[in-house]
């Protein structure tokens, strides 16, 4: 089997913390420029997931290639967000005592991030437009110059999507972006998303079913590891398989939300 | 730099380099004379405020808490003392070429590792090398191994724990728990000489400020702003494509260089340097003088220092039982009154006067007062953003 024309590949991956294993022989792969959501209940290894395509977690068995031929498995994080795979991570992490305007300058995609480079250099003419542009796509222009640490929860959510959008990346890793969001807010955001994904791969882990509705053309579905089924929302939303492993929860299939 | 810090660092530079010494000079009869002991004293708390700018980027900007200074100060401090302990040659107490310690522990020749230490120059590049390469290969193995928060406060202080005994023992050729002292004269010059002692206090003063332009060079760049970065979220850091371990280990090394300087300078002023200085309490007194003083702002780490132990030679002379329940109280005190210092303290206080005085002007005239108000109108009422960071 071949990797072309996909973003991101996974063949064969198993992840285990001490003895209990949070991806088991899980294959998976994306299309470039392909918005994918994943779903499933507490536990199923979605997090793990993320984990081991942005280099936190490393399998002891499978491989995780990106793009056409890059093996993942010897890259520290820094490397792999080098290579153009952003994360954003479930609770909002951003840089509290730097400005709105630094938090994105800091993520800016650069021939080079280490000490002595950013010694020397200072303010990047060329880089006010692009910062200013991401500031404007997450709707924060206006808070340019506020600490970070002042923003709302949902603000940080975006803010922390610009910082992603920021390093250029060709795939992105969004990890519960709605998670305490107000019913607005969550549109917006299911907006950002999509606009986003005109001209990158995207990969969601999301609970709100609502909202998967709302964003996803592609559903993949883990259970214990494994890829449990894989096809567009409605499809997989009345597999009976699904259906299964939510039941406990809602049956009805119209909100799965764990 | 704006142009504030500018002006003020100039006449601080101004104060602490020219005017002081200058008043040093003056005959006793002077209304500006100021003793020699008074200047000595001086020196030591200026090197003391050298290391305290280097653990500021350290901990203050950086987020790294290092509980082991103290052994950076020490390596400082013998190397430079060696030098001077070679120097006395056989004018020392036995007559010997060797060092008096020597003498007396049946030392027979010059251990191999001092021998070197005759060279000035080589002196010179110890200072700096010794303290900065024993930070790389420490701060390599424990960043690598990403040990952070109170881990790597737990291991830098057992680092100064087992420094302070390796130094203790006699068998290292270091003089034992008596250390190094009585120096005679440092590159030629007596340190019994007023001259000499004003001298070593104006290079201290002059590297003081080199230091902290240094410093503030670092903070102000992108790299300074990583650092920061890596205090608020090293994991966000990572994930931005930065290696947050390579900027710790850059702040580490030079904050442990700047150390070794402090050393240094320390050794020749205050005439000894023995293993007490390096071991653990010391090197926690270094945290409290950065914390009283203010952490990440640089100005408030020097101020500290130099505030805290001035603080301490008085305490210490007039009521000396009192000193260490003083600086526990001053520790307690600012984590839990003052979690920003004394600097931090200021700029609230001038932020809370300023807002005072403004209120009071537009109670008094109520006809722009209310046309100011008019202007936000649109929308409801808002809470006043969130203008000052506590730490920046």
């Amino acid at each position: 089997m071949t990797s072309t024309g996909s973003i991101i590949y996974l063949e064969d991956v198993t992840v285990s913390y001490d003895g209990f294993k949070a991806l088991s022989r899980l294959n998976f792969y994306m299309d470039r420029r392909e918005l994918r959501v994943v779903i499933g209940p507490n536990g199923a290894g979605k997090t793990t997931l993320l984990d081991v395509i942005s280099g936190r977690a490393k399998p002891e068995h499978g491989r995780v290639i990106f793009g056409d031929h890059t093996d993942l498995l010897p890259l520290r994080e820094n490397d792999i967000a080098g290579l153009g795979i952003g994360r954003k991570f479930q609770t909002p992490s951003v840089f509290v005592n730097l400005s709105v305007w630094d938090n994105v300058e800091l993520s800016l995609k650069r021939a080079s991030k280490g000490v002595f480079a950013t010694l020397l250099e200072r303010d990047a003419g060329g880089e006010r437009e692009r910062i200013a542009a991401t500031l404007a796509t997450v709707g924060l222009a206006d808070k340019a110059a506020r600490p970070a640490g002042a923003l709302s929860h949902g603000e940080k959510q975006w803010l922390e999507i610009g910082m992603v959008i920021a390093q250029d990346p060709e795939l992105l890793l969004v990890d519960e972006p709605v998670a305490g969001m107000t019913d607005e807010e969550t549109a917006r955001t299911g907006e950002l998303l999509e606009s986003i994904a005109a001209d990158r791969s995207v990969l969601v882990i999301e609970h709100d079913m609502e909202f998967v509705r709302q964003i996803a053309r592609k559903v993949t579905v883990l259970h214990q590891g494994t890829v449990l089924c894989e096809g567009p929302v409605d499809q997989v939303q009345n597999d009976p398989r699904v259906l299964e492993v939510y039941i406990g929860r809602r049956r009805e299939g119209t909100n799965a939300h764990g | 730099m704006p142009r504030r810090e500018a002006v003020a660092l100039g006449v601080a530079a101004l104060l602490l380099v020219v005017a002081l010494p200058i008043c040093n000079a003056l005959p006793t009869s002077s209304p500006l004379h100021l003793s020699d002991f008074r200047l000595n004293l001086f020196g030591k708390f200026l090197a003391y405020a050298i290391l305290a700018l280097g653990l500021d980027l350290l901990w203050g900007y950086a987020g790294v808490l290092s509980l082991g200074h103290g052994v950076f100060f020490g390596l400082g401090a013998y190397a430079m003392g060696m030098h001077l302990m070679l120097e006395i040659g056989a004018k020392s107490v036995y007559q010997s070429a060797l060092p008096d310690f020597m003498v007396w522990n049946q030392v027979k020749e010059l251990p191999l590792f001092w021998r070197p230490f005759y060279s000035g120059a080589f002196t010179l590049a110890a200072i700096v090398l010794v303290p900065g390469l024993f930070a790389l290969a420490f701060g390599f193995l424990a960043f690598r191994s990403r040990i952070r928060g109170v881990y790597f406060s737990i291991i830098t202080q057992a680092l100064a724990l087992s420094a302070w005994l390796v130094f203790n023992r006699n068998e290292m050729r270091l003089g034992g728990t008596n250390g190094l002292a009585d120096f005679k004269t440092i590159f030629g010059f007596s340190l019994n000489q007023a001259s000499t002692q004003r001298g070593l206090y104006a290079v201290t003063a002059l590297v003081l400020v080199v230091a902290y332009l240094v410093c503030r060079w670092i903070t102000n760049s992108r790299a300074g702003k990583v650092l920061v970065a890596i205090r608020d979220s090293e994991t966000r850091v990572l994930f931005s494509g930065y290696s947050p371990a390579r900027y710790k280990l850059f702040v580490f090394v030079v904050s442990a260089v700047l150390a070794g300087v402090a050393g240094a300078l320390y050794a020749p002023q205050v005439g000894i340097i023995t293993p007490a200085k390096l071991g653990v309490l010391p090197s926690i007194e270094m945290v409290v003088w950065v914390a009283a003083g203010g952490r990440g702002t640089l100005v408030g780490a020097a101020l500290g220092a130099f505030g805290v132990n001035w603080m301490q030679s008085w305490l210490t002379t007039s009521y000396p039982d009192l000193w260490l329940l003083f600086l526990g109280g001053l520790f307690m005190g600012v984590v839990l009154f003052f979690p920003d210092g004394l600097v931090g303290a200021l700029a609230r206080t001038a932020t809370r006067m300023m807002r005072l005085t403004r209120s009071a002007s537009s109670t008094a005239t109520p006809t722009e007062s209310a046309r100011s108000r008019e202007a936000p109108r649109t929308g409801h009422p808002r809470p006043e953003p969130v203008s000052r960071t506590p730490l920046q």
